[in-house]
C-alpha cells in the first residue's frame, strides 16, 4: 500500500501543479508535495511489514498483467534515492526562473511518478509502461525549456530510448508466450526455462533497451548533449534518477530472466563498459563547458557501475548497489554547482571563471567535498562503493580492473582541473563581482555533503539494505 | 442486420428530405440523428433484438466479433459529425446527397463486416465504393479533387474487376460462395485454382485498404479529397475493409494458413516499410496523414498475418483507437488554413485545449503508453509473436513505429516548442467538448483497453 502512495503522491501532485497559478505558489506546492513523498518512503523504510509496503490489483486479467508493485532493497534504495532527491533539486533551483511554472513543476512530478513506478513496478508489462511514462515529461521538459538546440537533441534521445524500449517490448512478448500460466508477473517471468539459444538472442533485445538508458558505450552519443542543453534541474533528474533505470533494469530483469546469456556474453557488456570508462575520461578532459564534462565524467561512473553488475561477484553486485545511491547523490551536487554558476555568471566556460574560491568560499568548500567524493576519495560514499566494483572487477579479470582503473586517474585530473579553473587563478571579468551563494542553495549542498559523509563513513545500513537482492542474485548465477 | 436496413433507409430519407427542406443545417440534425439511431439499433440486435428474423440462408453472419465493430463503426460516426458535419454543409450545394452517401457507405461497411458469403462481400465493397468516388469528386470546381475522382474510380474499378476474378476462381475450386466452404476443394487437380483465386483476392482487398504495392492511389486521392471526406474515408471505411479482409482469411482461409503466410507477410512489410519512410519526408500534414494511414494499414495487417483471436482483439482496438485519434488530428486540419507542419506553430498558446488533445491523438497514433494506440499495437504485435513465426517482422514492424513517432511529432514539436503565432480557428463549445471527450477516450484505452475487449465475452 505505501508503494501505491509513493507513486500516487507526485502524480496528484503533478496533475494538480498543472491547474495552479501564480510562480511562487506552485514553487511551493511541489516542493511540499516532493517532501510529502520522502515522508512516505521513511515510512516505507521503517515498516518492517512487508504487506504493508507491496501492493497488488488486478489491472488486465485478459493479458494476464496485474498492477503489482514490490519492494525489496534495492528497490528501497533507489525509491529513496529518488524521493530524497527531488526537494534537494527543488530547493537548489527555488530561484530559477521558467516560463509558465506550473507546466514545468507538474511534469517534474509527473516524471517522478514514472520513475518510482519503475522501480516498484513487479510485473512486466507494468514495468514496460512505467518505463515509457517517466520518459514522456522528460521530453517535453527538455523540448520546452531546454537550451538552443533542444528540439533536435531532445528528439533525438526520445527516438533513440522509444526504440530500445519497443524492442524490449517484443523481447517481453517472446518470454511471456513461453510462461506456463501466461502471465506478466515477475515470478511467472523468473520461472521461464529459455533455452540457451534463445536467450542468447532475447538478451540483446533487452540489453539494448537498458544499455541506451545507461548509457553504455556506444549507445551513449544521446546523452551529452541532452545533459547540456536540457534545463538543469531536469539534467538532476536525467543523470541521477534516469540512467539509474537502466542499471535498475539489468538486476531486476535482465540478468534474472537470461542468466545463461549474462555470463555468455559477461565480456562483451563488460567489455563495452570498460572502454567506454576510459574514453568518456579522455573526453571529460577535453571539455570547457561545466555540464559536458559532468556529463562525460557521469558516463565514466555508470561505465563502471554496468560492468559491476556482470561481475557475477558478492563484492562487484555489493558495490553497484551502494554507488547506485552515492553516484545520485554526487552527481546530483555537482549539477547544483554547475547550475548555481550559470545563474550566476550567465556561463558555464571553464575557460571564463576563476578565482571563485575567495569571492565565494562556501560554495568551494561545498563544491570541492562533491568533487572529491567525485573522485572516490576515501572517507567519501563513492569510495566505498567503487573500490567494491573495482575488487569485484578485479576478481574477475584483472586486466578490466587494470584498464578500467585509468579511469580513477583520470577522473582526479579532470575533476580537479575543473575546481582549480573555477575556483582558483585570477578571477575574470566574470567573475570580477561575484557573490556566495544563497541559503537555499546552502542548506541543499549540506544535505548532499552530509549523505556523503554519513554513508562513506558508515555505509553499513546501505548494505543491509540491498542484502536481500545481492544474495537473490548470486542465487540466480547458480 | 438492423444497421444495414437502417443505414439504406436513413440514406433514402435524407435523401428525400433534401427534396422538401431547403434550409442546409437541418441536414447536420438529420444526420445526426441518423447516425445515433443506427448506432442504437446495432446495440439492440447485439443484445439480441432484431427488426426482423429473416433465414439468410447463411450469406450473413453475426458474429460478436462483427457486430462490435459495427459499434465502433456507428461511434466514430458520431464524433465524425458532431465534429465535422459543418464542413461537410461547405463543400457544395448538394448537402443533403453527401450525407445520403454517407449512409449508403455505412450500409456496405455493415455488407462487409457480416458477409459470409463471397457475393456478399463483393456487393458491400462496391456499395462502398462507388459513393467514396462521387465524394471524392464532390469539390467540383476545384481540379485536384476531380482528378481523385477520376483516378480512384479507374483504379477502384480495377480492382474490382481483380476481386471478382478471384471470386470466379474460388469458385470454380470449390463450387460454392459460402466462406465456410472456401478451405476445401473439390479435388486435388483444384488446389491450383483455390491459390490464385486466393491470391487474386488478397490482392484486391490490398488495394482496397491501401497496402502496398497497391497503395499508390492512396496519397492522391487523399490528398485531393475535400478534407472532410478524407477523414472518413481514411478511418471509418479503411477499418471496415480491414474487418472484411481479416473476417474473410479467419474464416477462409485459414485452412491454407500455411500457403499465403509470407506473401501477407511481405505485403505487411512493404506497407510499413513505404508508409513510414515517405511521410517522413511530407511537408503537408494532410499528405503525411495520408502516408500514415498507409503505415497504420501495415501494422492492420498484422492482424491478417497472425488471424488469432488475439488478432481479432487487436483489430478493434487498433478500429477504435486509429478512428478516434485521426479523425480527432482532421476535425482540427480542415478548420486550418495552412496544412503544412510550420502552419501548427505556436498553436499550443492560442488553443491550450484543442494542442493537448492533438497531442493525445499523435501519441495515440505512434502508439506511446497511457494512449488507446499502444494497447492497439500491443495486441497486433502480441497476435504476431503468438504465431511463433517470423518474428522478423515484429522487429521490423517496431523500427519503424520508431520512425513514425519522427513525424507525428513534428506536430507536437511545432504546436509546443516552436515559435508562432498559431493560426486561429473557430470552435464552439460542442466542438470542444467532443474533442475532450475524445481524449478522454483514448487515455480510457490506454489504460483499461478491456473497457472495450470485454464487450466480445459479454452476455
Amino acid at each position: 500500500m505505501i508503494a501505491l502512495l509513493l507513486i500516487l503522491v507526485p502524480l496528484m501532485g503533478g496533475v494538480a501543479s498543472f491547474f495552479l497559478k501564480g510562480e511562487k505558489g506552485v514553487k511551493t506546492f511541489a516542493l511540499l508535495v516532493a517532501i510529502v513523498n520522502f515522508l512516505v518512503m521513511i515510512a516505507a523504510l521503517t515498516s518492517g511489514n512487508e504487506s504493508a509496503i507491496n501492493f497488488h490489483s488486478d489491472w488486465l486479467p485478459l493479458l494476464g498483467s496485474s498492477f503489482a508493485l514490490k519492494m525489496d532493497g534495492m528497490s528501497k534504495i533507489l525509491c529513496l534515492l529518488a524521493a530524497l532527491t527531488y526537494p534537494v533539486i527543488f530547493i537548489a533551483t527555488a530561484n530559477n526562473e521558467y516560463k509558465s511554472p506550473n507546466s514545468f513543476y507538474g511534469l517534474m512530478l509527473l516524471a517522478q511518478a514514472g520513475i518510482l513506478g519503475v522501480f516498484l513496478a513487479a510485473d512486466g508489462l507494468l514495468f514496460y509502461f512505467f518505463w515509457e511514462l517517466a520518459l514522456i515529461p522528460v521530453y517535453f521538459l527538455c523540448s520546452k525549456w531546454g537550451g538552443e538546440r533542444r528540439i533536435a537533441v531532445t528528439f533525438k534521445f526520445f527516438i533513440y530510448t522509444f526504440l530500445g524500449s519497443l524492442l524490449m517490448l517484443v523481447g517481453l512478448l517472446c518470454v511471456y508466450y513461453q510462461t506456463p500460466d501466461g502471465s506478466f508477473s515477475m515470478q511467472s517471468l523468473y520461472d521461464v526455462k529459455l533455452t540457451t539459444a534463445q536467450q542468447s538472442w532475447l538478451f540483446w533485445l533487452f540489453f539494448i533497451a537498458f544499455a541506451v538508458k545507461m548509457p553504455v558505450f556506444p549507445f551513449h552519443t544521446w546523452q551529452p548533449d541532452t545533459y547540456e542543453e536540457s534545463p538543469t534541474a531536469v539534467t538532476m533528474v536525467l543523470s541521477a534518477l534516469m540512467v539509474k533505470m537502466g542499471l535498475f533494469a539489468v538486476v531486476r530483469w535482465l540478468i534474472p530472466l537470461f542468466p545463461a546469456a549474462a555470463i555468455q556474453f559477461d565480456n562483451v557488456v563488460i567489455g563495452l563498459s570498460v572502454i567506454g570508462m576510459v574514453y568518456a575520461s579522455i573526453l571529460a578532459m577535453q571539455q570547457d563547458d561545466l555540464k559536458r564534462l559532468i556529463a562525460y565524467s557521469s558516463i565514466a561512473h555508470i561505465g563502471l557501475m554496468s560492468a559491476a553488475l556482470f561481475v557475477n561477484n558478492e563484492s562487484g553486485l555489493q558495490g553497484a548497489m551502494i554507488q547506485f545511491f552515492s553516484h545520485g547523490v554526487n552527481v546530483l551536487g555537482m549539477w547544483i554547482v554547475a547550475d548555481l554558476i550559470e545563474q550566476q555568471f550567465g556561463t558555464r566556460k571553464m575557460s571564463e571563471l576563476g578565482g571563485l574560491a575567495q569571492k565565494a568560499p562556501t560554495l568551494a568548500i561545498l563544491l570541492v567535498i562533491v568533487a572529491l567524493a567525485n573522485v572516490a576519495l576515501p572517507l567519501t560514499n563513492a569510495f566505498v562503493g567503487e573500490f567494491l566494483m573495482f575488487n569485484g572487477l578485479f576478481k574477475f579479470n584483472v586486466w578490466y580492473a587494470v584498464v578500467g582503473g585509468l579511469s580513477i586517474i583520470l577522473s582526479a585530473v579532470y575533476t580537479l582541473r575543473m575546481i582549480q579553473k573555477v575556483f582558483y587563478g585570477e578571477s575574470s571579468a566574470v567573475t570580477a563581482n561575484a557573490t556566495d551563494i544563497g541559503m537555499m542553495a546552502k542548506i541543499a549542498l549540506s544535505v548532499i555533503a552530509v549523505a556523503i559523509f554519513m554513508m562513506g563513513v558508515f555505509p553499513k545500513p546501505v548494505f543491509a539494505l540491498v542484502n536481500d537482492t545481492v544474495t537473490a542474485m548470486l542465487g540466480i548465477y547458480k | 442486420m438492423n444497421l444495414i436496413l437502417f443505414s439504406a433507409l436513413w440514406g433514402v430519407v435524407m435523401m428525400f428530405s433534401g427534396l422538401f427542406i431547403s434550409n442546409k443545417s437541418t441536414a447536420r440534425t438529420i444526420a445526426l440523428t441518423g447516425a445515433f439511431l443506427l448506432l442504437a439499433a446495432n446495440l439492440l440486435e447485439m443484445n439480441g433484438y432484431s427488426v426482423i428474423n429473416h433465414d439468410f440462408k447463411g450469406m450473413l453472419q453475426f458474429e460478436r466479433f462483427n457486430m462490435l465493430f459495427l459499434t465502433v463503426a456507428c461511434g466514430s460516426l458520431i464524433i465524425y459529425f458532431l465534429l465535422s458535419s459543418k464542413e461537410i454543409e461547405a463543400v457544395g450545394n448538394h448537402v443533403y446527397e453527401y450525407f445520403a452517401l454517407i449512409f449508403f457507405i455505412m450500409c456496405g461497411i455493415g455488407l462487409v463486416a457480416l458477409f459470409n458469403n463471397l457475393l456478399i462481400l463483393f456487393i458491400g465493397i462496391e456499395i462502398i465504393s462507388i459513393p467514396l468516388y462521387i465524394l471524392t469528386g464532390s469539390d467540383k470546381r476545384n481540379l485536384k479533387s476531380n482528378e481523385a475522382a477520376l483516378k480512384y474510380f479507374l483504379m477502384g474499378a480495377f480492382s474490382t474487376g481483380i476481386l471478382l476474378l478471384g471470386i470466379a476462381f474460388l469458385y470454380g475450386a470449390t463450387g460454392s460462395f459460402q466462406v465456410e466452404k472456401m478451405g476445401l476443394p473439390a479435388n486435388d487437380q483444384l488446389r491450383i485454382f483455390l491459390a490464385i483465386g486466393i491470391v487474386f483476392v488478397m490482392i484486391a482487398l490490398a488495394f482496397k485498404v491501401s497496402a502496398a504495392p497497391f497503395h499508390f492511389w492512396t496519397p492522391d486521392v487523399y490528398d485531393g479529397a475535400p478534407t472532410v471526406f478524407t477523414s472518413f474515408m481514411a478511418t471509418i471505411v479503411k477499418a471496415a475493409l480491414f474487418v472484411g479482409f481479416l473476417t474473410l482469411f479467419y474464416n477462409a482461409f485459414s485452412n491454407n494458413y500455411e500457403d499465403w503466410k509470407l506473401s501477407v507477410a511481405l505485403i505487411t512489410a512493404l506497407t510499413l516499410f513505404i508508409g513510414n519512410i515517405t511521410a517522413v519526408f511530407q511537408q503537408s500534414v494532410k499528405r503525411m496523414l495520408a502516408y500514415s494511414s498507409i503505415a497504420q494499414a501495415g501494422f492492420m495487417m498484422f492482424t491478417v498475418f497472425a488471424i488469432n483471436d488475439m488478432a481479432k482483439q487487436g483489430m478493434l482496438l487498433y478500429a477504435a483507437a486509429y478512428c478516434l485519434a485521426t479523425i480527432g488530428i482532421f476535425s482540427v486540419l480542415i478548420k486550418m488554413k495552412d496544412y503544412t507542419f510550420d502552419g501548427f506553430n505556436g498553436f499550443a498558446k492560442k488553443q491550450p485545449l484543442l494542442a493537448f488533445v492533438l497531442t493525445v491523438c499523435l501519441f495515440s497514433l505512434a502508439g506511446v503508453p497511457l494512449t488507446a494506440g499502444f494497447f492497439a499495437k500491443y495486441f497486433v504485435l502480441a497476435a504476431a509473436v503468438k504465431t511463433g513465426t517470423y518474428l522478423w517482422l515484429v522487429i521490423f514492424a517496431v523500427l519503424m513505429a520508431a520512425i513514425s513517432v519522427y513525424y507525428y511529432f513534428r506536430i507536437v514539436q511545432a504546436m509546443y516548442f516552436k515559435e508562432g503565432e498559431g493560426q486561429d480557428i473557430e470552435t464552439t463549445p460542442l466542438f470542444r467538448i467532443v474533442m475532450i471527450a475524445i481524449a478522454a477516450l483514448i487515455i480510457l484505452l490506454g489504460v483499461l483497453p478491456t473497457a472495450l475487449l470485454n464487450w466480445l465475452t459479454l452476455y
